[in-house]
């Protein structure tokens, strides 16, 4: 199941492809990260929508002006306490101004869902059964004081104490 | 003080209410525990040999009167009556039942308390030099940066699920290091640059466990301003290439030694640079308005005092033998700062009853500006006695059992709590604290300052590489031995010990500690500490008396 920004179910649109699956016309489609580095030409033509999906161990600053293709960028959390793919989200976000859907993906649990929010993710692939039983909603409300900037641009603590400083 | 504003107030409560949920969510069944795990570790609760622990934070140290006396009312009413002060200058419980914790927390919250990332694998609480904002020879109070980066360091989106746990430590003293920050993940000095300017020397990549090493420099002179921009460039690196595949390898130090300190101040400065509009910019007005709760407390014209001290000291010999030990010169004219021992010899180390938290929480009322703090030697601090009460607060701390003078000494033994409670221990601690601290307490005024540190395992919570002579749990085929190290130091002549020889048996450590520093008597020059005497002469003549009788 997919949980958007605020914690509600939505609909998946995205075809994530195998490495060796032909790329259909009209779908939205994700490839892996080494598939774009051997297809990129051929890719770039393709009519569909382009997801990408980076493992956590890469740099996603090496992409550059090249992320700006993507409608959906899907990152990993092999498991929920490995915390690489936050760091990505934050440069994806913050420094390379990543404006398309970013989604965390793998391991992703209740207790996590709000760093993730907030490092920038704007989508969450969960187990579906668990996530409605145990109401992960409630996760993304669980706090409104921030001690940092952050990639949701929430306002932080320091900045809301001396606002015009 | 620091005074919580309605932000952190709210901040708090949202924990609070945030962690009963995740608890009742455990205790239907709904959370594995190893899901559960690192949700309680980061707010300090811990699963040891009998019970689970609790960690408060306690942040650089520095307590009000009426939060000691919330962590007195914590230990009577949800543990046996006591708590133990430990290394990180935090307190610790040990006989927690964890349906209970949500209320601890919430009672700790009602005087801004917590235990947030007191453990887990994210930043653990800001350290610093007990004497902050007392003492003569620092720059400015390190305090408000400590604080800036507490709320920093907070529940970090980017930097909660770090390779390994991550200690900082800042200290503004020029000469002395009471703080051990070269054995921080991440050390910071405040110093002048040759403009005159104040900013941060930066140091990387200390620590110890079972790969001691200590910080080096990963920037000279590093502008206050940028200082949040800084740590926010060097943990990406940390938590983008920090070693994940094993929990012995995952500290930043094991990463700074297999990149080079060079290629990591590359990665680190490369990150720094690159940010522009993503670059945290700290509100100046921010950081003004927390130093100014810092501000030191109205002093009293104490003239007089120091000629009264002088009588009452000459008069009686006990008495000038504790302000000599536990009193330090403090920089308003007329006042001290003075250390309560937690070492009474034959006691476990830092530990303090409920009792005792109230009375040293009354005391600090009346004579030190309701303000405690706590050293990472696992003593308390009052920072701010006038010299003209040390004679009855002396002969109250006595009445209490809390009037050892033995700071700095020979009994003065940091221990990690060891196999007595701790899961990951190979031996005890504390019996060998208690026997060391009672067989030298006679003879310690001769030896002089004597740093003894026992750890009950490698992970060395106990501090036996930094120790003078340090003392190391081993198990061998199911009996307690104690591996010895000697030479090490934790202040700002900071060193590894070094490994003696084979490790003995417990009941031969005493002898051996004995002869050892026997060996230091008969050899030092002068004032010579026992490092030094130590780095003059090399291992041999102490490997030699320490198997002599064997």
């Amino acid at each position: 199941m997919l949980l958007d920004k605020t914690g509600n179910a939505a609909a998946d649109e995205w075809r994530h492809l195998a490495d060796d699956e032909p790329t259909p016309e009209s779908e939205a489609v994700s490839v892996s990260l080494k598939r774009w580095e051997k297809e990129h030409n051929a890719l770039k033509g393709a009519g569909s929508r382009l997801g990408l999906r980076l493992p956590n161990t890469a740099n996603p600053v090496a992409l550059n002006g090249e992320v700006h293709r993507f409608a959906l960028i899907a990152l990993e959390f092999p498991r929920f306490n490995d915390g690489r793919a936050y760091s990505q989200a934050r440069l994806l976000r913050s420094r390379l101004r990543y404006q398309g859907e970013l989604r965390a993906t793998g391991n992703v649990l209740r207790d996590q869902l709000l760093f993730m929010r907030r490092a920038g993710f704007d989508s969450f692939a969960v187990d579906g059964a668990r996530a409605l039983a145990e109401d992960w909603a409630k996760a993304f409300g669980e706090f409104d004081v921030f001690y940092q900037p952050s990639s949701d641009n929430r306002p932080w603590v320091m900045r809301q104490r001396f606002p015009t400083a | 003080m620091y005074r919580y504003d309605e932000f952190d107030l709210r901040f708090l409560d949202e924990r609070v209410v945030q962690y009963r949920g995740q608890v009742a969510r455990r205790l239907a069944g709904q959370l594995t525990e190893e899901e559960f795990r690192p949700l309680r570790l980061m707010n300090g609760l811990y699963l040891q040999l009998h019970a689970y622990m609790l960690r408060v934070s306690i942040p650089y140290g520095t307590l009000s009167s009426d939060q000691l006396r919330m962590l007195a009312h914590v230990a009577r009413v949800y543990d046996k009556g006591y708590g133990h002060f430990t290394t990180r200058q935090n307190i610790q419980y040990n006989w927690i039942k964890l349906e209970e914790t949500p209320d601890i927390l919430a009672d700790l919250a009602k005087v801004e308390m917590h235990g947030i990332q007191t453990s887990g694998n994210s930043f653990r609480n800001i350290t610093t030099d007990p004497f902050a904002g007392v003492t003569a020879d620092e720059i400015e109070d390190p305090r408000p940066w400590c604080e800036i980066i507490r709320q920093w360091s907070a529940l970090h989106p980017e930097f909660s699920f770090l390779p390994r746990k991550f200690k900082i430590a800042v200290s503004a003293a020029q000469e002395h290091d009471r703080a051990a920050v070269k054995m921080h993940d991440l050390g910071l000095y405040l110093r002048r640059n040759a403009e005159g300017e104040v900013g941060f020397r930066v140091l990387i990549g200390g620590g110890l466990g079972r790969t001691p090493y200590l910080g080096l420099v990963l920037r000279e002179f590093l502008p206050k301003r940028d200082l949040l921009a800084y740590l926010e460039a060097a943990l990406r690196v940390y938590n983008q290439h920090g070693r994940r595949d094993n929990i012995f390898k995952a500290r930043i130090k094991i990463l700074v030694h297999a990149l080079g300190i060079e290629k990591l101040r590359g990665e680190v400065e490369a990150e720094f640079a690159a940010m522009t509009t993503d670059k945290l910019e700290l509100p100046e007005a921010a950081v003004y308005a927390i130093a100014k709760q810092f501000a030191p407390p109205p002093y009293a014209d104490s003239s007089g005092d120091d000629a009264l001290l002088e009588r009452l000291t000459a008069a009686e010999k006990l008495f000038a033998r504790w302000v000599r030990n536990n009193t330090h010169a403090h920089k308003a004219p007329g006042y001290a700062i003075v250390s309560i021992s937690l070492k009474p010899p034959g006691r476990p180390p830092g530990d303090c009853s409920a009792g005792q938290m109230e009375l040293i929480a009354d005391l600090a009322e009346e004579l030190s500006h309701a303000e405690i703090r706590v050293t990472h030697e696992q003593n308390l601090v009052l920072p701010h006695v006038r010299k003209r009460a040390l004679h009855g607060l002396w002969l109250r701390l006595t009445e209490a059992g809390l009037g050892s003078a033995n700071i700095g000494l020979a009994s003065d033994i940091i221990a990690c709590p060891g196999l007595d409670y701790c899961g990951l221990a190979n031996a005890r601690s504390i019996p060998i604290a208690q026997v060391l601290g009672e067989r030298l307490a006679a003879r310690e005024e001769a030896i002089g300052p004597l740093a003894i540190k026992i750890s009950g395992c490698i992970n060395a919570c106990g501090h036996h590489h930094v120790g003078h002579i340090g003392i190391l749990g081993l198990d061998k085929n199911g009996e307690e031995f104690y591996q010895i190290t000697i030479g090490g130091s934790d202040d700002e002549h900071a060193a590894i010990g070094a490994i003696a020889g084979p490790a003995v048996a417990a009941k031969d450590v005493p002898g051996a500690v004995d002869r050892l520093i026997d060996t230091y008597l008969h050899l030092r020059r002068g004032e010579e500490r026992f490092p030094e005497t130590y780095r003059r002469l090399g291992m041999s003549p102490f490997k030699e008396a320490l198997y002599a009788a064997g």
